[in-house]
């Protein structure tokens, strides 16, 4: 797999931070349970190097050590001044953003109180289920799923409290699980959890495959650029406490270009992006241009017609010889194409990129026969 | 004495934030204790407590709403004309109590759909204004015209704007039940979790678990509520209750109002600041005009007594040759000296000094009532939300403090519409706090400046009175000036001079 041989480039090593002797199973269990060891570890891949890829039959996309972390703190989930505090401030302007683009896509009527009624919506990763209640509240059928047993029993109680949301199905599992059992839904929303997993390719790849045909993806995350680490890493964990240190991995961000990829990859198309902006004199978040920092994206299943074909302000029509075209955004004017020959040349991009920090860059430091056109 | 004990100790412990312990104990009220002898508890999404102005707009502004008006609401008056349609006839002498309602108020009432109604009563839309003081040393005087206004505001009475907003309400198509009882006792549990899962819980364990609010009546009844906005006057139950503490001090005055008739149409406000005793005359229609009267305790106790006759003299004196010159129309010099300030030159900087009419004769009792200032600390604090002069008191000198209320109540509905939006709870503190904020700077300014008017006029000292007229000739000269506090007055501008 291309993205096993990048993951176990050494490079990447150096940035990743735990190596865990033993594969283990990623459904949740706790950690040190020795009648837990699956005997398909035998299998395991013989590199040594290759940590993350589960002994289970269904590949996970899952880290231990993210598990652990936010084992750690669930009963804070709903405590509005703790740990999460960041989370609750930005919510009201996540759901904005899905109430707009869901309500657009599924033709709803947007002045409804209760306009997703009748949808069947995913939450992935939904921790204590502070992005599902709303959208129960808003008339959806929801289904909630995350890897840590404790945020789901959390997530259960504090749904219970409230008779519009004591419907929601919270289940303890992974997005390649439900994949497995073939489940489909209308739209599939995994926030803020794209960073947290080892395997992001696959992870997409099971995202669209849990969205229904003429369904939606919605996808946040941050933004790998040092902007974002000044200010998700450096002022969010060490300067004013809103997180604890060693939350977020900045290695592990996406820019949006390489987030765009790896969805084309899973045959799903972004339509439409926007960044979230805190202004600290208000103390609010709103949406906004700038997706420097965190930004969401919403993303359509991609038809046939449309692979050949791009729409937009920003875009340029490219050839599809066979190997996928990456589109790059930036807040400027400028626009890069980079038309590659084979998925050897992006995963050169892809390894120069993360010692880069912005997109220019890459333009400069592309290997193996690119053909580039700077608009 | 024991139920202000029970209530001072209840609203204590809520303070201390000790759990499990409601508001009020039995003692307090004992038809209300026991939930099962008054009528089946219902729930409602929002108990607006307190039907007054301020109260009912907010429920029409929820109605008006696409988002808010499929909102079961609540609301808790003991007053007993809302329960019943409420005919004013046409020939009714008008009632002393009178508000001034600004254009910004007004386009707000217009957006909810009661303005209609108050356009078939009595109501009197001005758009002159002359202030002037007791030195007369210089005026001002303002049209609206100045802002490129049709009005500076309508002066409606308050039985009509309430009738209006009532007859409003009840023709939409909101679900919504009146209370016709005061508050008891109000209870609000912290948040807790259940421990058994997988049932739905009734409205008692979802009070236990605090997302509701429990209120008692005095009749006996009780409600459940998502969300209890407190629009109950100044002095406000629901805001001693919930244990919010109030800034403010009572002004050493009291108001007397009454109507008055002239002999010939008013279309005019005036206000003369007399030594320490603002006098407002406004126009309600029909030739009748309201006065507002603030002086001392012991002046305003003389003034009600006295007789009608006595009483109209003493009004005519006070806005005539009642102690002072009447002012020239330029006193410091030619209107050159600020001819480089104009921007343009403003169509009342040319009128000049007008007399009010003489009030002919008395057509209301006067009624007498103690003025003070009062803001809460907070406005919203966990399920509960502070609206009008529950929030805020004002001075009457301005004839702002409705307008406030209006305002609190536009902000508090499209604060809920937008939480509704995204499916938040209507209770929660974050959300109620966005109102707060946005409320908060607005009223705290307007009051600032309220209570600054009246120090500066409540000292006579022959340096203050000879700025204070300068302010007077540059409001008046200073188009740009005038214009800025005619749109603030108006409520468009939020902060007085920015534009």
């Amino acid at each position: 797999m291309a993205s096993s041989k990048l993951l176990s480039h050494p490079r990447w090593h150096r940035l990743l931070r735990r190596n865990l002797p033993n594969a283990r199973l990623f459904s949740g269990l706790p950690s040190q349970h020795p009648g837990s060891v699956p005997e398909p570890q035998n299998h395991s891949d013989p590199k040594s190097n290759n940590k993350f890829k589960t002994a289970s039959s269904t590949p996970s996309s899952l880290k231990e050590a993210e598990l652990a972390k936010f084992a750690a703190i669930s009963d804070t989930w709903w405590d509005s001044e703790g740990p999460f505090k960041p989370l609750h401030n930005m919510n009201p302007t996540r759901l904005a953003f899905i109430r707009s683009t869901l309500c657009r896509h599924f033709r709803k009527d947007p002045l409804s109180a209760r306009p997703f009624e009748g949808l069947r919506i995913i939450d992935v990763g939904c921790g204590g289920g502070i992005l599902s209640e709303p959208l129960a509240r808003m008339g959806a059928i929801v289904t909630g799923i995350d890897a840590v047993e404790k945020n789901i029993k959390i997530a259960r109680l504090h749904a219970n409290m409230d008779p519009t949301t004591s419907n929601i199905e919270y289940y303890c599992t992974t997005a390649e699980k439900l994949v497995d059992e073939q489940r489909k839904f209308d739209a599939v929303i995994a926030l803020e959890v794209i960073e947290h997993v080892a395997d992001s390719a696959e992870f997409c790849k099971s995202l669209s495959a849990l969205t229904a045909h003429e369904g939606a993806t919605v996808v946040s995350t941050l933004n790998r650029s040092m902007r974002s680490y000044a200010s998700a890493i450096v002022a969010a964990e060490y300067l004013l406490h809103w997180l604890p240190k060693g939350t977020h991995q900045w290695s592990s961000f996406l820019t949006p270009e390489e987030l765009t990829m790896i969805l084309k990859r899973a045959s799903v198309d972004v339509k439409e992006m926007a960044g979230f902006v805190f202004n600290p004199i208000t103390g609010r978040w709103s949406l906004s241009d700038d997706i420097s920092v965190n930004y969401i994206a919403f993303v359509q299943p991609i038809t046939r017609n449309e692979s050949m074909l791009e729409s937009g302000e920003q875009s340029k029509v490219t050839r599809n010889i066979g190997t996928t075209s990456v589109l790059g955004w930036s807040t400027g004017c400028k626009q890069i194409i980079l038309q590659l020959d084979s998925i050897e040349a992006i995963e050169a991009i892809m390894i120069e990129s993360c010692s880069m920090y912005n997109t220019l860059s890459m333009t400069v430091r592309a290997i193996v026969q690119p053909r580039l056109w700077l608009v | 004495m024991n139920r202000l004990l029970a209530t001072k100790a209840g609203s204590n412990a809520y303070r201390l934030r000790i759990p499990w312990r409601p508001f009020s104990n039995d003692a307090a009220c004992p038809n209300a204790g026991n939930p099962e002898t008054g009528s089946e508890a219902q729930q409602y999404d929002i108990a607006i407590v307190g039907g007054g102005m301020v109260g009912l707009a907010f429920a029409c502004s929820l109605a008006s709403k696409p988002l808010t008006k499929h909102l079961n609401v609540a609301i808790v008056d003991s007053n007993p004309a809302l329960g019943r349609k409420h005919f004013i006839k046409k020939d009714d002498l008008p009632d002393p109590r009178v508000s001034t309602i600004t254009p910004a108020s007004i386009s707000f009432l217009k957006d909810i759909g009661a303005w209609q109604f108050v356009e078939q009563h009595r109501h009197a839309y001005f758009d002159k204004m002359q202030v002037w003081d007791y030195t007369g040393l210089s005026y001002a005087k303002y049209n609206a015209r100045d802002a490129d206004k049709e009005v500076l505001g309508c002066v409606v009475e308050n039985k009509v704007l309430l009738s209006s907003l009532l007859s409003h309400v009840q023709d939409m198509d909101m679900l919504k039940k009146i209370y016709p009882s005061r508050l008891s006792s109000m209870s609000i549990l912290p948040n807790s979790s259940s421990s058994e899962v997988g049932s739905t819980l009734s409205m008692t364990a979802l009070f236990t678990h605090g997302r509701l609010a429990k209120l008692e009546l005095e009749d006996g009844n009780s409600l459940y509520a998502k969300l209890v906005v407190g629009a109950d006057g100044g002095k406000s139950r629901v805001r001693e209750l919930a244990g919010i503490r109030t800034t403010g001090w009572n002004y050493t005055q009291n108001a007397i109002i009454c109507t008055v008739e002239h002999a010939l149409e008013n279309h005019c406000a005036w206000q003369r600041f007399l030594p320490s005793s603002p006098l407002a005359l406004l126009p309600i229609g029909d030739k009748f005009s309201n006065i507002v009267w603030t002086m001392t305790p012991e002046e305003s106790s003389e003034y009600k007594s006295m007789t009608e006759d006595n009483f109209l003299k003493a009004v005519n004196h006070a806005l005539d040759y009642g102690y002072g010159p009447h002012p020239t129309s330029s006193i410091l010099g030619s209107s050159d000296l600020f001819s480089w300030f104009k921007g343009g030159i403003s169509s009342s900087t040319s009128d000049c000094f007008e007399v009010p009419p003489k009030a002919v004769k008395l057509a209301s009792e006067r009624m007498a009532f103690p003025l003070s200032l009062r803001h809460a600390n907070d406005y919203a604090s966990k399920r509960i939300a502070l609206i009008g002069d529950a929030a805020h008191t004002v001075h009457p000198l301005a004839g702002q403090g409705v307008n406030l209320g209006f305002g609190d109540a536009s902000s508090l509905s499209s604060v809920i519409s937008e939480g509704i939006a995204v499916g938040t709870d209507i209770g929660e503190v974050s959300l109620l706090k966005k109102y707060e904020a946005d409320r908060k700077p607005a009223n705290v300014t307007m009051m600032a400046v309220l209570d600054g008017f009246q120090k500066a006029y409540s000292v006579d000292f022959g340096p203050l009175n000879i700025l204070r007229a300068a302010a007077f000739h540059g409001a008046h000269h200073i188009s740009p000036l005038k214009k800025s506090i005619i749109s603030y007055a108006s409520g468009e501008l939020r902060l007085p001079l920015f534009a």
